[in-house]
């Protein structure tokens, strides 16, 4: 594509609860950083992208909570209720028709709410509510479906948990930076079989924000412009009982189209990192299946065999990702800002060597239903 | 600039203040069928979707999600996008870009609301900042209702000057057959009707409705082939200046807003004479001061001049701008649909399918949302392809 390029990025640290910042100063925070990191100033702006949730917020309406905050009180704004890349993916838009730049922020407190409640909220309110269902017992059910469909073991989604930990203590917005060990995964408390706490993301408090522009503003860009290749969504069935869960077609397409944009062929030899949302261990090999990396089944070997490791072919989540730091909707833009810091060589202690390709994913609604991928570069 | 785009096709439900026929995810497939029927495509030519309403009416988290198998998303992609009153507008205004930014050809925009699902007042008021704006001025009809007091203390315009806009608007709504209420009320009516907040009564205020709406949006070049008329974009602006209700209470200064966005949908679209140039309006009037004091802000006419304006019935069927010709939001209010009914029967007008709402000769409609805290969009669309 190399129309549009993503030009600043900020975050800020990921905690269990911020107690002194409602979701205006966050968003103020991240918009002012996301500025300065592009070198830009407010005026330069043209159209802003909130990514807000009603009910995870408590709010109807929520993006006015952070319309002045964001920098949109007399700008172009609008709001995506759904996962961070999706409004990164709503800015990109709006570049291609013609703004100049957008800002997209994201913003989330699981410390005010009840996830159990907001989630269950996601469910069939006449069949499904009522048992309870919500998205960590809907994870369960999938975790299962794809261990018994491949005799996958509890084992190797708790090596996930172990890396992903891992990797966390070099990201310093990291929430949960651990040294831990299988057996550490495995012993944690059991939350819904077969994930253990150790498999489950934590609450946390966040905001994150992007600057996209067009290759105008991009060229007087104070850093490297973060050239956006491919990029594409795609929503399977809503009710879990009319899918196979163990198999995540919607991410196969939105991979397709992504990689047929940017002109990927051979996804595990031309992606140098990716950064995908795995707020349960199980998720990532899963995802790294649907995303082409590997044949289906085979996604829970990638780390014995060393590929997904820091110093491996693709190394995932270098960040810590989603289980160490899980902000909902924020967790997939900080996906794609930190795809970005990988290009751009800015990573500092997570940073990923010789990275030009890097690959960045988010999804929305009950074991991921609906899927994007991003495909961003740094060479034109 | 991005690619040209145009509506080429819409549908809507029938609307009743509670449809229990249907989910909220059937009242959705009835107005995408709808769209698709008038338009003549089938699901398999929608590149994708953009949907929206707002949460807390229906209690449904992520609706792109749960609305698949109405909104017939299945493999493929679908966003949310939501902004409360203006989330109709935003829809829209979403699935523009969608074809303008050349991803994608064809893309179905869907609104809906069920509101018997929720109680309204409810839901709305938890829009304000709860520690600073909920305890004080919070939920739809007390902001209005200064706004309506402060307007007839600057201009001396009267509560009758503000009914003459419901009897319009819900007389032109028995032209409607979609709409809800149809039964016509006179001043005398609408004088005569509850006071619910003065000087606001149940007469001047808009029904909470069940009801979905969608329009289908294609490229420059695929719109053409698809219909004989279709309806050009010539104009999108949003402005959603306030942030804090106690922000937006300087009244003297007029919905600010709207003039900002009007102004900005005028410079696109290369109109300098709104009343002249423009052909009909579909108007997010909630309540009937609005169908005053914002034709004010919005250029029809000059400060303290709309009840003249109205009064000569320059803004009803058969007057110089047209007004409308629907019923407007006074007769359906199925909310995460209303602005988006706005677009849809603007486009309706250039396509010439309006039946007995029908404007003779059509070239430019401009239609608003309105909603947040004291937010607008503005759309304006046109026979004629921008060039």
């Amino acid at each position: 594509m190399n129309k549009a390029a993503i030009i600043g990025v900020a975050q800020t640290k990921y905690e269990r609860r911020k107690k002194d910042q409602i979701f205006a100063d966050m968003v103020f925070d991240v918009t002012r950083a996301a500025l300065d990191d592009a070198g830009l100033v407010l005026d330069d702006i043209d159209s802003v992208v909130t990514v807000s949730n009603d009910f995870f917020d408590g709010r109807t309406i929520s993006g006015m909570s952070v319309g002045d905050a964001s920098g949109g009180q007399d700008k172009n704004i609008s709001t995506v209720s759904g996962d961070g890349t999706f409004g990164a993916f709503y800015g990109l838009m709006r570049v291609l028709s013609g703004y100049q730049a957008t800002i997209v922020v994201a913003h989330y407190k699981g410390s005010e709410s009840d996830v159990k409640i907001t989630t269950n909220g996601m469910f069939d309110p006449i069949f499904h509510r009522l048992l309870g269902i919500e998205m960590i017992s809907a994870a369960a059910l999938q975790a299962n479906a794809y261990m018994n469909r491949y005799g996958i073991g509890e084992e190797a989604f708790a090596e996930v948990s172990v890396k992903n930990h891992g990797n966390a203590q070099n990201n310093p917005f990291a929430q949960l930076p651990m040294k831990i060990t299988v057996k550490d995964v495995m012993k944690s408390r059991k939350i819904a079989e077969p994930l253990k706490l150790l498999d489950c993301g934590p609450i946390s408090d966040g905001a994150a924000a992007i600057v996209i522009a067009d290759e105008k503003i991009a060229a007087r860009g104070k850093k490297k412009p973060v050239w956006i290749k491919g990029v594409a969504h795609c929503c399977e069935d809503y009710f879990l009982g009319d899918r196979d869960l163990a198999s995540p077609v919607a991410l196969r397409e939105a991979a397709m189209k992504a990689y047929a944009m940017a002109g990927i062929k051979t996804p595990l030899k031309e992606i140098d990192v990716a950064e995908v949302l795995e707020p349960y261990s199980y998720m990532e090999p899963l995802w790294l299946e649907g995303l082409g990396f590997c044949e289906p089944g085979e996604g829970g070997t990638l780390i014995g065999k060393g590929i997904t490791t820091m110093d491996g072919k693709l190394p995932v989540n270098a960040s810590g990702g989603a289980l160490s730091s899980n902000p909902i909707l924020v967790a997939g833009l900080a996906r794609l800002i930190e795809a970005v810091l990988q290009v751009r060589g800015e990573a500092g202690a997570r940073q990923v060597k010789k990275v030009n390709t890097a690959l960045a994913h988010g999804f929305n609604g009950a074991c991921g239903q609906s899927h994007c991928v991003w495909i961003v570069g740094g060479k034109k | 600039m991005g690619r040209r785009v145009a509506i080429v096709g819409t549908g809507q439900t029938y609307h009743k203040s509670h449809r229990p026929d249907v989910t909220s995810k059937e009242m959705i497939y009835e107005a995408v069928t709808a769209a698709l029927a008038d338009a003549e495509l089938a699901i398999r030519d929608i590149d994708a979707i953009v949907i929206g309403n707002m949460d807390h009416f229906e209690s449904i988290n992520y609706v792109d999600a749960y609305s698949v198998e109405g909104s017939g998303a299945f493999m493929k992609p679908i966003m949310k996008v939501t902004t409360g009153g203006t989330t109709g507008t935003t829809v829209a205004i979403a699935a523009y870009y969608h074809v303008a930014s050349g991803l994608f050809d064809r893309v179905m925009a869907i609104g809906f609301e069920k509101n018997s699902e929720s109680d309204t007042t409810g839901a709305i008021i938890t829009c304000s900042d709860a520690i600073w704006d909920r305890f004080s001025y919070s939920g739809a009809i007390p902001s209005l209702a200064t706004e309506a007091t402060a307007y007839m203390e600057k201009y001396g315009a009267t509560q009758e000057d503000a009914a003459l806009i419901g009897e319009r608007d819900r007389n032109h709504a028995l032209n409607n057959p979609y709409a809800h209420l149809q039964k016509p009320l006179t001043v005398a009516d609408i004088m005569g009707s509850p006071m619910l907040a003065y000087p606001i009564k149940l007469g001047d205020i808009c029904p909470r409705s069940d009801g979905a709406c969608a329009c289908i949006m294609a490229a420059d070049g695929i719109a053409q082939k698809l219909t004989r008329k279709p309806a050009w974009f010539k104009a999108a602006s949003v402005r959603h200046t306030y942030t804090w209700f106690g922000d937006s209470t300087d009244y003297n200064k007029g919905l600010v807003s709207l003039q900002r966005a009007s102004k900005e949908a005028y410079d696109q679209a290369g109109i300098t004479n709104p009343v002249e140039e423009i052909d009909v309006a579909e108007l997010y009037l909630p309540y009937t001061w609005a169908g005053l004091k914002w034709i004010e802000d919005i250029g029809f006419c000059g400060p303290g001049k709309a009840a003249r304006f109205v009064g000569d019935r320059n803004t009803h069927m058969g007057g110089k701008l047209p007004i409308n010709p629907s019923g407007g939001v006074i007769s359906t209010n199925c909310i995460g649909a209303t602005a988006l009914l706005r677009v849809a029967e603007a486009a309706i007008q250039i396509m010439g399918k309006g039946g007995k709402r029908q404007v003779p000769d059509v070239k430019n409609a401009l239609a608003t949302g309105f909603g947040g805290c004291f937010w607008s969009d503005v759309v304006i669309l046109s026979s004629e392809r921008p060039a």
